[in-house]
This record gives C-alpha cells, sequence and structure tokens, in this order.
C-alpha cells in the first residue's frame, strides 16, 4: 500500500508521521486546550459555556502534567517527573470533577430564581 | 520552497510503509481531534452541540494519556470526566435549557476580541512549549512500568516506584495525606451541591411567570425579595417540605 494515497506528502516531509513525537508536542495541544478554555470563559454568555471552558483549561493543564511525568517521551531516558505529575493530574481531575458538581448546583440555583442562565444577567450585587 | 517541499514530499512517499512512525500518527489522530473539538465548543452557540464537542475533546485527551504511557490516568480521565463530570454538565443543560435560553448569543465584537486575546496567549504558550531545546528532542520510546499498581500504593502513602533522575535520596512521603483531604473534601462538596439544589421546583414556575411578565428592574427586584423571604410567598407549592 503506497502512504502517499494516505497522507499528504508535504506532512510526510514534515515528519510529523515518521519522527517520534516529543514533550513539546504535548505541550502545544495543552497550549490549545488552555487557551480554548480561557476564550471559552471569556465568550460565553451560558453559565454551562463558562464551566466548559473551566473544564478545558483543567484538562490543558492536566496534559502538561501527564507529558511531563510520561518516561515514553523523555530523550533522555529519564523517567521525567516519574509518578508525580501523573497523581497531580488525577488530584486535578477530581478537583475538577468536585468543583463541576459545586458550580453545576449554583448555576441551577441562579436557573430557578432568574429563569435565566446568562451571566449577564447575574448583575444583583452591582452597586 | 514549496517546489522543494513538494520534491522531498515526493521522496518522502516513495518511503515503505514501515517508515510511519504509528505512535506519532495515533498522537496526531487523537491531538487534532483534541483541539478540533476544544475550538468547536468556543465557536459553537448551541449549549448541547458545545456539551457534545466537549465530550469528543475530552475522550481525544484521554487517548493522548494513553499513548503517553498513563495509562491509568487515561482510565480515571475516561469514567471521571466524560463518565461523571459531563453527565452532571449534560443534566444541567437539559434543567436550564428551555427554547429562548438554549442558545445565547455572544455580540460579534466581544467574539473578536477574545480571539484577539487568545491568540496572543496561544503564541505566548506556543514560544515557551518550543523555548527548551530538551523539551524538542525526540522521544526516546523507554516505555515504563505499568503505573495502577504504583499510584494505587502511592494513595496509600507507601512509594514502590523509582525516584525520578536527581532527586536526593531517602524516604520519599505517598500521598496519604492528599488523598484523605480530596476525599473530605468531596463529600463535602457533594453535600454542599445537595444542599444547594435541592427543592428548586417550587420557585421555578413563579420566577418564569415573573420574568415573562414584568420589566427586567421589577423582577430583579422581586427575585432578590424572593430570594431573602422564600416562606413569604403565597400561592407557591413545598414540593421538597419546609426545610
Amino acid at each position: 500500500m503506497n502512504p502517499s494515497a494516505l497522507v499528504p506528502g508535504g506532512l510526510l516531509a514534515m515528519g510529523l508521521f515518521t519522527e517520534p513525537v516529543s514533550v513539546a508536542h504535548y505541550l502545544v495541544v495543552g497550549a490549545i486546550l488552555f487557551t480554548a478554555g480561557v476564550a471559552c470563559m471569556a465568550v460565553k454568555r451560558n453559565a454551562l459555556g463558562v464551566l466548559m471552558g473551566i473544564e478545558l483549561v483543567l484538562n490543558g493543564a492536566n496534559v502538561n502534567f501527564v507529558a511531563f511525568a510520561s518516561p515514553y517521551l523523555q530523550a533522555d531516558g529519564g523517567r521525567g517527573l516519574g509518578l508525580d505529575g501523573q497523581a497531580i493530574a488525577l488530584f486535578v481531575i477530581l478537583l475538577a470533577a468536585a468543583e463541576a458538581a459545586v458550580a453545576l448546583a449554583i448555576t441551577l440555583n441562579f436557573y430557578n430564581n432568574h429563569a435565566t442562565v446568562d451571566v449577564d444577567r447575574a448583575d444583583d450585587l452591582k452597586g | 520552497m514549496i517546489a522543494a517541499a513538494f520534491d522531498t514530499g515526493l521522496v518522502a512517499a516513495a518511503l515503505p510503509l514501515a517508515a510511519i512512525n504509528w505512535h506519532s500518527t495515533f498522537f496526531l489522530l487523537f491531538a487534532v481531534l483534541a483541539c478540533v473539538c476544544a475550538i468547536a465548543v468556543v465557536t459553537a452557540d448551541n449549549v448541547v452541540r458545545m456539551a457534545l464537542y466537549l465530550v469528543l475533546s475530552l475522550g481525544a485527551t484521554a487517548g493522548l494519556f494513553f499513548l503517553a504511557g498513563a495509562e491509568f490516568v487515561g482510565a480515571m480521565q475516561l469514567m471521571i470526566y466524560v463518565g461523571g463530570t459531563l453527565v452532571l454538565l449534560v443534566f444541567g443543560v437539559m434543567l436550564t435549557a428551555q427554547a429562548p435560553f438554549v442558545s445565547i448569543k455572544t455580540a460579534p465584537g466581544d467574539r473578536a476580541l477574545a480571539g484577539i486575546v487568545g491568540a496572543s496567549l496561544l503564541a505566548v504558550l506556543l514560544l515557551s512549549a518550543f523555548s527548551v531545546e530538551e523539551w524538542r528532542k525526540p522521544a526516546a520510546g523507554v516505555v515504563g512500568d505499568p503505573t495502577a499498581t504504583p499510584i494505587g500504593m502511592a494513595l496509600l502513602g507507601v512509594r514502590v516506584d523509582e525516584p525520578p533522575a536527581g532527586s536526593p535520596a531517602g524516604v520519599r512521603s505517598g500521598y496519604l495525606l492528599p488523598f484523605e483531604i480530596v476525599s473530605v473534601h468531596l463529600l463535602v462538596v457533594l453535600v454542599a451541591a445537595a444542599y444547594l439544589a435541592r427543592a428548586k421546583r417550587r420557585k421555578t414556575p413563579r420566577a418564569i411567570e415573573v420574568a415573562a411578565s414584568a420589566e427586567p428592574p421589577a423582577s430583579v427586584a422581586e427575585h432578590a425579595a424572593i430570594g431573602r423571604e422564600p416562606a413569604g410567598r403565597g400561592g407557591s407549592v413545598l414540593v421538597g417540605g419546609p426545610r
């Protein structure tokens, strides 16, 4: 089977398909997830959209933790952060779940009081 | 330059299939899926579609974790995030979304401003990601040990994994104390969430009726009054019983 039928030759020349990945590849993915999350938090007027942005931000941080902790991705055959990075990623996942539960309860409360989830309407405390 | 790239592309196209690094190929697949779906979360207006794209993005990230050799974290990502947190979010969408409120549009000016700020932040992050020489070296591909047992033992306070290079020798602490803190935190959070979201049906019809009839300032004042004196409203049905 000819690989040129599967992927464009230009991408093969860039080495993305033939070279092993590095930590920087994971950092790029984490940066894009983080930026998408920040933009989501800033843009969305729906409170649930803001929550999804927070999930994306935490997930982007987790990608970085796992990349630095992975022995597979280290260039020198070292162990990187070792198990610590993965344990921290686990704690981040747990705290994200807890944060989602509380924020969702607050959102439901806000919806019950205001009949909307538009965060621009949450201006009761505006001076 | 384009011609040169095309030339090398032709040379590379003549490579056999064995030249393809399948780890990198699957990494590209999951990475592109995660990034495209994350950007789709930002650009989508419908909150249900946002939840769908978020499921895909988080699932692709779990694939990235598996590819990095963190199989336990990847499994937890699938179980807790995709299986738990997102179900919670979808329930939130179902409980709050009504026809006028499903898609709340963002102003085009805000969208453009967020795009500029996001692009600047992304440029800074990418610069720093590529700034360290050691991070850019291709992976040596050392397959690590299975991680489930060392993580489980570390959460119980016993470290059975090897220390990372350069760390001082000696007794290392496990994660027993953070594990206990997180478990108590989770318990408190779930009790608080149940307390915050309790007995919600008794307010909803009245709030919708007020929001539909009165103009916004009066309705806001009315809601504030409702929030302060929930027992003083006549005609409301106490579904959840008294506190």
